[in-house]
């Protein structure tokens, strides 16, 4: 089948086949490989990407269901080389170790942050409570979110 | 300068904004993908294997099974050669490979791995310690893997003694006897494990996210056949590995399939795949454990079983260090530990952050709190009673205790307000853990500093989330007195970087930081020599190189190097370099009702010597302590009667999430500079979550009264225990 999306901005047009997840695509076959892949069950959130503007887990999704959306992963974040608030936040708050789960922490993150611009730490641990992190470093992550929302505030 | 302030991460803006390279991003021309054929039991013989319909499917270019592979088949592992490539005869836990299908898509591959006809007779399996104890349950092990040890009938690969003094006649006014359950628990790195290899000229090239590289070198030109040098491996940094990724997996056999077909072959395994391929050790300890009226100890008399899985990887040595030190950081005078490593149809368990030491401490500080209930005994002031002096050699004969491990033990207490009032429902716990660090083995680095003043430091560890990139980078800097942004450090990569012996028990600090240092200091040298000899002793660095090196360019080289040798009378081989100790305090409210527990707040200590950058070492013992709350709270694999893992994947397998953070958390340090690391470091990392098991059952037990000798402490097993104590 072909599809049409935007993909972090730019238009893409693609055969994909009927059960080819949207993660698949990106990694595969956009080679945005920058979404990661873990449980493959909607359960760890490593593969959290915006679609129209909506948090999913790009694992659980069909490429053919993005058909004319716009899609934001991970790459799409910084501008010409600079780091938006919530990425530059993580890394001023040591929310990073092995890396593996942060950019679908960060793309939680930026949901939350759109919907809600100025979060308590209750709201960030509901919200960013389908994103697994192993390291461990969930108190940093919160508070990397938090302070994100505190800038231009 | 660098040391001791809290640079960003060495790498984080690669993770930030989706750059990093795992393996599983990494794409090779003509790539192959694999998947792995398995049984739906644990222990079966295989009758017969037929792979003509998985063949004959289009895009499948080879389906590997033990008939194709040398012979007698190649087996492996980090101290003994037992695991085989692919079952050979029969398998001995569910999810051990039978055969490995390549293909040019991972979907052919997927589904011609379903056509492998597997013909297979279920036998009975060893799942438990009883059952491994027990003469007649089936032997895990041929005897013929090891034919020289007169347990080779048995499914124990060793028993262990550790101690001193005469427990059998030590006096005691009080002696208190139980049993502690640790449970199977995954490591569940967000990374799923991930193998690519390719021929290449005449020697094999290897990815793989290892904490390793040059142990994984040495084995695959073992089971290769080809010299070191013509095994080339990539140690791309794991997506967390945590123990999980130490020693050698998939590697020899995506080796062996890229040889056979000519072409690179990747595999990557599903998460459930991982929960079937590492896993921590699982134990039962029964500690005897005698005291003073006064709370000191007499002696310590404990009896360790371990159950390691189907082959040893490196369980023994995590059964072996772990129980040298099952006693803790105590002063016991009498001591005897009996520990044996056991062979069942499950999982192969490896090294597991603490290595060991969650276990032995969950029955060692159960055990003071059982003590203090008895004896009257506030829990804090037994411990402190106990516990051994700075210098005090608490191990007899070894390494003295290298920490005022009191200082922690008040401070924990402190931040946790131990002794004021609690609300009704809460309970507080304290508990201590020693671990001991990395022992022998040595670490090179090489740094060259370039003719402009930046410079490349080569160094063989791997950066698994703990930031040794950006902490070495502080090193240099700080040594050669130039920007930590002037600084690359090259990891992983075993055709570039020098030998270091491994990326585990925290010894990267210690052993690859002075490493870094000394070749530092090396450089420094050439710089006082050059500068002798340019009538310049006053000239900036810079200055010097771009006189020195102005027409021909050029760069100054340094080596240093950083060795635990190996001392053959050592029950471990060599004394540990440092200890690495902890102390945990934990407040809990746990509801009645429901068995279920709300951790208000949760306090860590670290003895770290010198943090090298604070914010680094914060999160990593944070991060430890929210995985120690895992196995705390809820993680364990549970197995059915064949040997198969019942909550296999992440919808039935939980590890903490936010929603599971304690109200409160904070990481506390103690720095006396009195480690053998730059600066007076020690390593860290690890403790977090040594101690956390008992503290917060210690917590529990004052708020509801049951004392739980089993883990997890889940809301049903917590529920039932308060049901039964008032029943």
């Amino acid at each position: 089948m072909r599809i049409h999306v935007t993909v972090n901005g730019a238009e893409r047009d693609l055969e994909v086949a009927p059960n080819t997840t949207l993660l698949d695509f990106l990694r595969d076959d956009l080679r945005l490989t920058g979404s990661k892949e873990c449980c493959d069950l909607g359960e760890c959130g490593a593969c959290t990407v915006l679609v129209d503007g909506r948090s999913v887990n790009s694992c659980l999704m069909l490429a053919v269901e993005a058909d004319a959306s716009e899609v934001t992963t991970i790459e799409g974040l910084a501008k010409d080389g600079r780091l938006n608030p919530l990425q530059d936040a993580f890394l001023a708050k040591g929310a990073v170790q092995c890396g593996f789960c942060i950019p679908g922490q960060v793309m939680a993150g930026q949901y939350l942050l759109q919907r809600n611009p100025h979060p308590t730490l209750a709201e960030v641990r509901e919200g960013l409570s389908g994103n697994l992190c192993r390291c461990g470093g969930y108190v940093q992550i919160c508070e990397a979110v938090l302070a994100a929302s505190e800038v231009g505030r | 300068m660098s040391i001791g302030t809290s640079e960003r991460r060495s790498g984080g803006h690669a993770r930030v904004t989706g750059s990093q390279k795992f393996v599983a991003d990494i794409g090779l021309e003509q790539m192959l993908h694999v998947r792995l054929v398995h049984l739906n039991c644990g222990h079966a013989r295989i009758v017969s294997i037929d792979t003509a319909q998985a063949l004959a499917v289009p895009g499948v270019v080879s389906v590997l099974t033990a008939a194709e592979l040398p012979q007698p088949m190649p087996r492996y592992g980090p101290v003994f050669n037992d695991r085989p490539v692919l079952a050979v005869g029969e398998t001995k836990y569910h999810g051990q490979p039978v055969a490995a299908v390549a293909a040019e898509s991972k979907e052919v591959a997927e589904a011609a791995a379903e056509l492998v006809r597997v013909q297979h007779e279920e036998l009975p399996g060893v799942f438990t310690v009883a059952a491994a104890l027990d003469p007649a349950s089936p032997l895990v092990q041929e005897p013929e893997l090891r034919p020289n040890d007169p347990l080779n009938h048995t499914n124990v690969l060793s028993e262990r003694r550790f101690g001193w003094g005469d427990v059998e006649s030590a006096r005691a006014d009080l002696v208190v006897e139980n049993v502690y359950t640790f449970p199977m628990i995954t490591h569940f790195a967000i990374e799923p494990h991930a193998f690519i290899a390719a021929a290449e000229d005449d020697g094999v090239a290897v990815w793989t996210p290892t904490q390793n590289p040059f142990q994984m070198q040495r084995i695959l030109a073992t089971v290769l056949g080809l010299p070191v040098a013509k095994v080339r491996v990539h140690a791309l940094d794991p997506g967390g590995a945590f123990g999980g990724k130490q020693h050698p997996k998939y590697e020899p056999l995506v080796a062996l399939l890229a040889l056979r077909t000519g072409r690179p072959v990747r595999l990557v395994l599903t998460l459930e795949e991982t929960f079937q391929e590492v896993r921590r050790t699982s134990c039962e300890i029964r500690a005897r454990t005698g005291f003073n009226r006064d709370g000191t100890i007499s002696f310590q008399d404990i009896q360790s079983d371990f159950l390691m899985g189907a082959y040893a990887d490196i369980a023994e040595r995590v059964i072996d260090k772990s129980n040298y030190l099952g006693c803790g950081p105590y002063r016991v005078p009498n001591s005897r530990t009996v520990v044996r490593a056991l062979f069942s149809h499950t999982t192969p368990s490896t090294a597991f952050r603490g290595f060991g030491t969650p276990q032995v401490s969950w029955a060692h500080e159960s055990q003071m709190d059982d003590a203090a209930r008895k004896l009257g005994i506030d829990r804090v002031e037994i411990r402190l009673r106990n516990l051994a002096g700075k210098g005090e050699a608490f191990l007899p004969g070894d390494t003295p205790a290298d920490g005022d491990w009191a200082v922690s033990v008040r401070k924990a207490a402190d931040a946790i307000g131990w002794g004021t009032a609690l609300s009704p429902g809460r309970g507080r716990g304290l508990a201590v853990a020693v671990k001991a660090g990395a022992t022998t083995g040595a670490s090179y680095s090489i740094v060259r500093l370039h003719w402009d003043g930046s410079a490349t430091v080569l160094a063989g560890t791997s950066d698994m989330g703990q930031g040794a990139r950006t902490v070495l980078a502080q090193v240099a800097a700080h040594e050669l007195g130039i920007p930590h942004e002037w600084i690359t450090i090259v990891m992983g990569d075993t055709a570039t970087v020098p030998f270091d012996l491994q990326t585990s028990a925290s010894r990267s600090t210690v052993f690859m930081g002075q490493a870094v240092m000394r070749a530092c200091q090396d450089i420094k040298a050439q710089l006082k020599q050059m500068a002798a000899e340019l009538h310049a002793p006053d000239a900036p660095v810079v200055e010097l190189l771009r006189a020195r090196f102005s027409a021909v360019r050029g760069e100054v080289i340094g080596v240093g190097s950083y060795r635990g040798e190996y001392q053959p009378e050592h029950p471990l081989g060599g004394a540990p370099s440092f200890y690495e100790f902890t102390c945990t305090a934990s407040e809990v409210e746990v509801d009645e009702g429901t068995g279920e527990m709300l951790l208000v707040r949760h306090v860590t200590v670290a003895d770290v010597g010198k943090a090298l950058n604070p914010q680094h070492v914060e999160m990593q013992d944070e991060g430890a302590a929210v995985m120690g709350l895992g196995h705390t709270l809820m993680e364990h694999i549970l197995l059915d009667d064949s040997g198969r893992i019942r909550n296999l994947g992440a919808l039935d397998y939980r590890i903490p999430t936010t929603k599971d953070l304690p109200l409160e958390m904070h990481s506390l340090l103690v720095e006396n500079a009195d480690g053998p690391g730059p600066y007076g470091s020690k390593g860290a990392g690890e403790g977090g979550l040594m101690a956390t098991a008992p503290a917060v059952a210690s917590a529990v037990t004052e708020a509801t009264g049951v004392v739980i000798r089993d883990l997890p402490l889940t809301p049903e097993r917590v529920w039932l225990a308060i049901n039964e104590k008032d029943a």
